[in-house]
């Protein structure tokens, strides 16, 4: 895979080092503060920061707005775009704003459903799917072209990536799903959070048959538990979660003071397992409102220092 | 068929309040099939509402004829000698026999009186399910015969989303994942290498997008 | 037996409850009725399979609008007998009976008598 971009995460993925990405929730307000706090706890640790859209439908501070503060700060970052709340002409132009800010690095997704928002009675949009907008995004990029056909002046360069979610149903289409989304053009792909270490590994497995592995780095995607409550919480009422009974049990079977060590002990492990996975090429370390465990998970794992590129 | 749902009768109430002589017109055909707005609806909401002023102290003139579509001139032409004689129409029909009624008769007021919801089936008595939102360019050919469109929460056309759970929707467990059931009978016809096949980025300007539409069939018109 | 119930409740016979529907009801009441009860078949013996239980849903449904209009839902009531339970049906009817006595006259009946009605002109 020659560099198409100046992205540094595509560039750590090159070097076959493997590439450690996280992510900050923009604030419900505007004070710019509450990005770059979460950044400065993590940007030795971590090769790029994923900025999140309006995370399960709640109104927040525009990703656009907080990678760019993250541009500011000289640090790397994702900004991830739902096709819920933008329609085509928006979609391109967000894109086109964030590549005059010289973004590199784009996660396209279809973002959760507004029901679970505060915006409930709300529309959404649409207009495009993820599969579509990651055409969108490699078109603008590589042909230098819109939607629409028309030309554009000084084309984004952007390092497209997607999600896989390897563990929503039907499960059989799970490998076709991510095989879609490389056709489409999807560079990297960040996972949904793995805690069925097993499902993930016939997953990759089904990956790798397919020589996908070989065409898109896949990145894993952990989360840390704060509590046996979490746990609880991520294997009842998260769609398209799968958390074993055993991890919840180990979480419930900790003492309360302990539990949140322990959930980062079996992050630390899982990323340890995942490591060995033939196909991994990074990790996607969602510490959710707990930034500043990050650093030792990352520590703890073995993936500190981060190369320098 | 338009599937549409009774309006709570203290909106309808509100609406009509000011008027002595009321119309209540029914349809004969799709809302009389979902038994929201049929001859038998029209009586049992005329007879409440005689009662509900009548106990206000309040005399209405309350009639009830129901036409066999409200969405046709011909028919709609059958109460053309009787309208000036009311206040104000109630149409039980759709959201389309309210409109032709007011574009028809255009000094009359017409008012709703069911909310109108969608396109879609009678899956038993009491249960009606979307099944179309008429996007004027008809993709089932592509998805097995069930359409994203209108049974995607998100209309996604390359589905299913990281929220399918079980074959259910991530937003009710009520809800079969339209996707899950497209894959489901790709299999049952041996064609799972089609889901593979990425779908094109949508023309929307058939559907509500592009404005107001028309079917203009100059073979057929007179 | 030669039980007796209370003179003023007027029997309406149908060949199966599953015949009367939300608009019987309704007119009853339109007409003048304090109370309207149906009596049906024990649930489960219908000859019809379903009667009974469609009864008993239209006079949910009743029930509900009687409340929303302001005439009151208590006035409607389904009860189930078997054709041999003579006692029974009297002690229904005496409920329903003491029930009107205590909710007073149909309000309808009383505006009525109070309201000067419309003079059709045309319509229908």
């Amino acid at each position: 895979m020659s560099l198409k971009t100046e992205s540094k995460l595509e560039k750590i993925l090159a070097s076959g080092n493997l590439a450690v990405t996280s992510e900050c929730g923009p604030p419900r307000g505007s004070d710019p503060e509450a990005i770059t706090e979460k950044a400065n706890l993590i940007k030795d640790h971590v090769d790029a920061i994923n900025i999140t859209d309006n995370q399960t439908s709640v109104t927040r501070m525009c990703s656009l707005a907080a990678c760019i503060r993250l541009k500011l700060m000289g640090l790397e970052p994702v900004l991830q775009m739902v096709t819920r709340d933008r329609n085509r002409i928006a979609l391109q132009s967000d894109i086109l704003g964030a590549a005059s800010f010289d973004i590199h690095n784009m996660l396209c997704l279809s973002g959760d459903h507004q029901s679970f928002g505060d915006c409930a009675s709300g529309q959404n949009v649409h207009d495009l799917d993820s599969m579509q907008l990651i055409q969108t995004v490699r078109r603008m990029r590589d042909e230098g072209k819109f939607i629409g056909g028309d030309e554009i002046k000084r084309p984004p360069k952007m390092f497209v990536g997607a999600a896989a979610n390897p563990f929503a149903d039907p499960f059989e289409i799970r490998v076709a799903r991510l095989a879609k989304k490389v056709a489409a053009g999807a560079e990297f792909i960040q996972t949904q959070c793995i805690y069925n270490l097993d499902k993930f590994e016939k997953w990759m497995k089904g990956v790798r048959d397919r020589g996908l592995h070989e065409k898109v780095h896949i990145l894993a995607g952990v989360t840390p538990f704060k509590s046996a409550g979490m746990a609880r919480y991520m294997k009842n009422r998260v769609p398209g979660m799968d958390v074993p009974d055993a991890v919840v049990k180990r979480m419930a079977d900790t003492p309360k003071e302990k539990q949140a060590q322990e959930g980062i002990n079996i992050c630390v492990e899982s990323i340890q397992r995942l490591k060995e996975i033939d196909g991994v090429h990074g990790f996607h370390v969602m510490a959710i409102e707990w930034e500043e465990k990050v650093p030792e998970i990352v520590e703890r794992a073995g993936l500190f220092p981060r190369p320098v590129i | 068929m338009i599937v549409a749902d009774k309006k709570p009768i203290e909106e309808i109430i509100q609406e009509i309040k000011d008027y002595q002589k009321i119309l209540l017109l029914g349809c004969n055909e799709c809302v009389t099939v979902c038994e929201a707005g049929g001859k038998k609806e029209v009586g049992i909401l005329a007879s409440a509402l005689r009662m509900y002023f009548l106990n206000q102290g309040k005399e209405k003139l309350i009639d009830e004829i129901t036409l066999e579509r409200q969405c046709d001139h011909e028919y709609l032409e059958e109460i053309r000698d009787r309208i000036d004689s009311y206040d104000a129409v109630l149409s039980l029909a759709c959201g389309v026999g309210v409109q032709f009624v007011a574009d028809k008769y255009g000094s009359t007021p017409v008012y709703p009186g069911v909310n109108t919801c969608f396109l879609g089936a009678t899956e038993k008595r009491g249960l009606w399910t979307e099944r179309c939102q008429a996007c004027g360019q008809c993709i089932l050919a592509n998805t097995a015969g069930i359409c994203p469109i209108s049974r995607c929460a998100k209309r996604i056309l390359n589905g299913p989303c990281g929220g399918s759970t079980n074959g259910k929707c991530e937003i009710s467990k009520d809800l079969d994942c339209a996707w899950q059931l497209i894959i489901d009978r790709l299999k049952a016809m041996n064609r799972m290498d089609d889901y593979e096949k990425l779908a094109d980025i949508k023309d929307w300007s058939s559907d509500r997008a592009g404005g107001p539409r028309k079917v203009v069939r100059e073979d057929v018109q007179e | 037996m030669r039980l007796s119930y209370p003179a003023s409740i007027k029997i309406i016979r149908v060949p199966c409850t599953g015949k009367v529907d939300v608009i019987h009801i309704l007119r009853s009441f339109e007409k003048g009725a304090d109370g309207v009860y149906v009596v049906g078949c024990m649930e489960g013996d219908c000859h019809y399979n379903q009667g009974n239980f469609r009864a008993r849903k239209r006079v949910e449904q009743a029930q509900i609008l009687l409340d929303n209009i302001g005439i009151g839902g208590e006035r409607v009531r389904m009860c189930n007998l078997s054709s041999s339970e003579a006692p029974l049906f009297v002690k229904y009817a005496n409920e329903m009976f003491d029930k009107i006595i205590q909710l007073g006259p149909n309000p309808i009946k009383l505006a009525k008598k109070k309201i000067k009605p419309i003079i059709r002109e045309g319509a229908l």
